[in-house]
């Protein structure tokens, strides 16, 4: 049985007919054909769905779609700007060398989006908090967090 | 970072090779191309692949670990809505595929182990397969079955396969038949030579190697049965081939098979070798005439997917009483688990720190693959390297302390040098060994022998590996074709698949180097067998060093075509041109000049026109073993040294790693960005490898296949980590560049438990080294004490 939900997405007012046992993750890449958050493991151990929902950063694998309701979700679509340049955290990844195979990126990038959005100037364990529950196995996080730090001080 | 140069060349390669240039591109931190894709999201990996009418595949897989089948009922599943077609072993034609093609895609007559594949549901959605599989009635006739590779060898034990025999005489056994021999010198007279002689037995475990993205496959077939697979594999020439004999046993003869990679979430290994899961895709896809995609859960990509196998290693070293080494003799069993795949060949590569790392004039070496009821074992990441290197470098601090000579000293007076011609017949080139080791000592502050004081130690070990391309198969060429647009861009178009390790940003460097025209003109297409030229695959640390040299080839002759080309246009030997940023100059007069485009527009008009396009293939003047297992395996090898500060808390026995420096010899950076990602995603692997990885298997059941429970370093975990480049200018290189996709995670776990030793004084012989195994032996130490 299928319920309504209205919800905001990367800023825009979104109605969707949902089925309840629907996961977020399987609402934006299933229905809303947003592909760029990632399924990694699907229960909410590595962090490659991560996407923003109120300033917070959540594992879209585990939350139940209906639980959008009237909440503002924002996804790597999201933080791209208009002009076709890419987030300053994006750019960061990309002029650090964060980026090896990719999968994790968009998941590490929104929990990154998510700490920024908390805490302007965050201190590295904070950066290292913020990312421990996105996993890589390509950079040993090294380049990762350089690029956190980078971005959040406005380099 | 720091780089410490052996001058003993021009370190300036010019791009004619010789002629004093500033290198433009190579040597820089550039990003990777396809980064600004992966980062918005915007880059297709298998998960996101989806082709019209395409339905999705599952496998049931075994419910015990050896057992007969004795029925398979499909009725019910295939009853289900929206299943489109249920596959069995009794159902598809007799194939099987594998190193010793050993393995059937969907098993008949017994199962070996508890991934093995069962039956498969093709239906036109993921859940209703997961259903259909439910309602697949198995019935089974359990079997003794063996899952410890020491109780498989003995007499009497259950075979896993029957028919498999070994020995001279022939005999069916669970003893792999693949005599892994190597003998240098002489090590019976060496031991009774020596001064000093140490003896140990070193375990390892089984890990996985925990790719982001999960294996999987999109498969096709077009109306003449021409098969295109959309794939994550690092090895599609391979892939094609293996795919075109399935065909051709499928009742599909000469058809053409077409690999599409789509963007590859990792892979270090595991993506080496073809699986049961892709041949099923395409019996699916050949039943129900339709795409049928089947991608891994993340408990399917640890259950099924192969992992590396755990060894058992007695080594026994000797050394003079001045401390030089004289024999190495180890012997290693290994847990093939139940089918072979490319873990049963780790033993060569093994050979390789076994005969050559550090010199060692007497070696022995033998190892026994065995079969098990376990999952079957794979190529990761250092193919057998770090278990070699864990029993050796811990050997080698025993032999130190036995001597009576510092273990720093006790590497310098043995370590490798430049020139040398190892036991095996490798001949070292240039080697940064002494440089990696001084630059890890300095940078840690090592002053040895910490015990006494705080719980805190030191600890180092080295390591080499392939770095000039390995060949491991009669070839071990990579292709590549580069052609010029009529706006100036250039297309290179390469075997070299990129797993995430930055190939295509290399390539292009080279191939913008070269040309001299900037890298953003370069576009690199590596992912489908239809335009890119052959290649051996993403492994043994190759593709910079293979697919480099190739496309310095195809660059070198794509560069004198336009030179020509413009020679036409303006009238000058083409010896008196150049190109900068895209633009054709006369050296003598740079008024004188002709945009790329507007040469390549000549070409194209002019009456008779012509094409400018260069292929290159490149294979390494590197040696297959003999039938001893000698030969000059590669080109040149790269050498290493980690080196790390612990403090052991010796009331819990946890690990706390202070600093870790990792130093390599990488020939030449010729991208220092993209290679301290190596090092440092290398080195993080390796800690896991050392401290928390560790798939746990009761009775063949693998009990942590989750990431919750299999203990993969997070950003918290990680040490302060330096990566060091050391840069020796390997002639044969590209640029003076090495491989160093796998070194990263050699030596790191000896490193850390030579730390432990120099902390608390035990010795931890079995990984993962966790605090439990720490403490019971600084217990089992007080006792004695």
């Amino acid at each position: 049985m299928r319920k309504e939900l209205s919800f905001v997405l990367n800023g825009d007012e979104v109605l969707v007919e949902v089925e309840p046992h629907w996961t977020l993750l399987y609402l934006l890449r299933e229905v809303l054909e947003l592909k760029g958050s990632k399924e990694g493991c699907g229960y909410g151990e590595c962090g490659a769905c991560t996407v923003v929902i109120d300033g917070k950063a959540v594992n879209s694998c585990i939350f139940p779609a209906m639980e959008a309701q009237g909440r503002s979700v924002v996804t790597i679509e999201g933080i791209l700007p208009k002009d076709g340049s890419l987030h300053p955290l994006q750019q960061s990844f990309v002029d650090h060398g964060a980026v090896q195979c990719g999968f994790c990126s968009p998941g590490m990038i929104m929990s990154a989006y998510g700490l920024l959005q908390e805490k302007a100037d965050p201190t590295d364990e904070e950066i290292k908090e913020s990312i421990e529950g996105n996993l890589c196995r390509c950079t040993g996080y090294v380049k990762i967090i350089e690029a956190i730090r980078s971005a959040a001080k406005g380099e | 970072m720091h780089r410490v140069c052996q001058d003993h060349r021009s370190d300036k390669i010019g791009r004619e090779g010789g002629v004093n240039m500033e290198l433009t591109t190579i040597g820089k931190r550039i990003s990777k191309k396809d980064a600004p894709s992966k980062v918005t999201g915007g880059a297709a990996f298998i998960q996101d692949v989806a082709l019209q009418g395409m339905l999705y595949g599952k496998i049931l897989y075994s419910r015990y670990p050896h057992a007969r089948i004795t029925h398979i009922d499909t009725t019910r599943a295939s009853m289900l809505a929206g299943v489109k077609a249920v596959l069995t072993g009794a159902t598809i034609p007799s194939f099987t595929f594998g190193v010793y093609k050993d393995n059937p895609p969907l098993k008949t007559g017994k199962v070996c182990s508890l991934r093995d594949e069962v039956a498969a549901v093709a239906a036109t959605d993921p859940d209703i397969a997961e259903a259909a599989l439910d309602l697949i009635e198995v019935e089974y006739e359990e079997l003794p079955a063996v899952f410890d590779p020491l109780e498989a060898m003995k007499e009497g034990a259950p075979l896993i396969h029957e028919g498999h025999v070994g020995g001279k005489e022939k005999k069916p056994t669970n003893v792999l038949n693949m005599p892994w021999r190597l003998l240098a010198g002489d090590v019976e007279g060496a031991k009774k030579e020596a001064a000093f002689v140490v003896e140990g037995t070193f375990r390892t475990q089984w890990v996985t190697h925990c790719c982001l993205g999960a294996s999987g496959c999109v498969v096709q077939f077009d109306a003449a049965n021409n098969l295109t697979v959309y794939s994550n594999t690092q090895i599609p020439s391979l892939a094609q081939k293996d795919f075109v004999e399935a065909l051709g046993a499928f009742g599909l003869k000469n058809r053409k098979v077409r690999i599409i990679q789509s963007m590859i979430g990792g892979a270090f290994g595991s993506k080496l070798d073809t699986y049961a899961y892709e041949y099923i895709a395409i019996l699916l896809a050949m039943k129900t005439r339709r795409p049928v995609k089947i991608v891994f859960t993340r408990e399917e990509e640890f259950l099924a997917t192969s992992p590396r196998q755990c060894t058992i290693t007695r080594i026994s070293q000797g050394c003079t009483k001045e401390g030089k080494l004289l024999f190495r003799d180890m012997e290693m069993i290994l847990d093939n688990g139940a089918y072979t795949s490319w873990g049963a060949t780790t033993p060569s590569v093994m050979m390789l720190p076994i005969s050559s790392l550090y010199k060692v004039p007497n070696v022995k070496y033998s190892a026994k693959c065995v079969y098990t009821n376990n999952t079957y074992s794979q190529a990761m990441r250092g193919y057998g390297n770090p278990q070699a290197t864990f029993a050796i470098e811990s050997s080698i601090e025993e032999l130190a302390e036995a001597a009576g000579v510092d273990p720093y000293e006790f590497r310098l007076i043995n370590a490798n040098e430049p020139g040398e011609t190892t036991p095996q017949r490798f001949k070292v080139t240039t080697c940064g060994m002494k440089e990696c080791m001084q630059e890890v000592k300095g940078r840690l502050g090592w002053n040895g022998k910490r015990r006494e004081k705080s719980g805190r130690g030191f600890g180092m070990a080295a390591l080499v590996h392939v770095g000039g391309g390995a060949r491991v198969y009669k070839s071990d060429g990579c292709g590549t074709i580069i052609k010029v647009d009529d706006y100036g861009k250039v297309d290179v178009f390469t075997g070299s698949s990129d797993i995430g390790q930055g190939s295509e940003t290399v390539i292009a460097q080279i191939v913008a180097e070269v040309l001299g025209i900037p890298i953003d003109d370069i576009n690199v297409i590596n992912n489908d067998t239809d335009v890119c030229p052959w290649d051996v695959g993403a492994h043994a640390s190759r593709t910079t060093f293979v697919g480099g040299n190739s496309a310095l080839g195809a660059a070198r002759e794509i560069r004198r075509q336009i030179l020509e080309a413009a020679g036409l246009a303006l009238d000058e030997d083409p010896s008196g041109l150049d190109i900068r940023a895209g633009i054709v100059v006369a050296k003598h007069n740079n008024d004188k000049n002709i945009a790329l485009g507007k040469v390549l527009r000549n070409m194209h008009y002019m009456p008779g026109g012509k094409m400018l396009m260069a292929e290159y293939f490149y294979d390494p003047p590197n040696e297959n073993f003999d039938r001893e297992f000698k030969g000059n395996l590669s080109v040149t090898y790269a050498y290493g040294a980690h080196g790390v500060e612990v403090e052991v808390d010796k009331e819990t026995g946890q690990v706390r790693i202070i600093n870790y420096v990792a130093a390599h010899d990488v020939g030449k950076a010729l991208n220092p960005m993209l290679l301290e990602g190596q090092i440092s995603g290398g080195g993080v692997m390796g800690l896991g490898y050392a401290l928390t990885e560790n798939m746990v298997y009761r009775d063949g059941k693998l009990m942590n296949a989750n990431y919750l429970d299999y203990k993969m370093l997070t950003a918290k975990d990680i040490p302060p980590m330096q990566a060091v480049i050391v840069e020796t200018d390997e002639q044969d290189g590209p640029y003076g560049a090495k491989g160093i996709g796998e070194p990263g995670l050699v030596p790191t776990a000896p490193a850390i438990a030579n730390a432990i030793y120099d902390a608390v004084g035990v010795r931890i012989r079995d990984l993962p080294i966790t605090a439990e195994k720490v403490l019971a032996a600084l217990k089992a130490q007080g006792k004695e004490k």
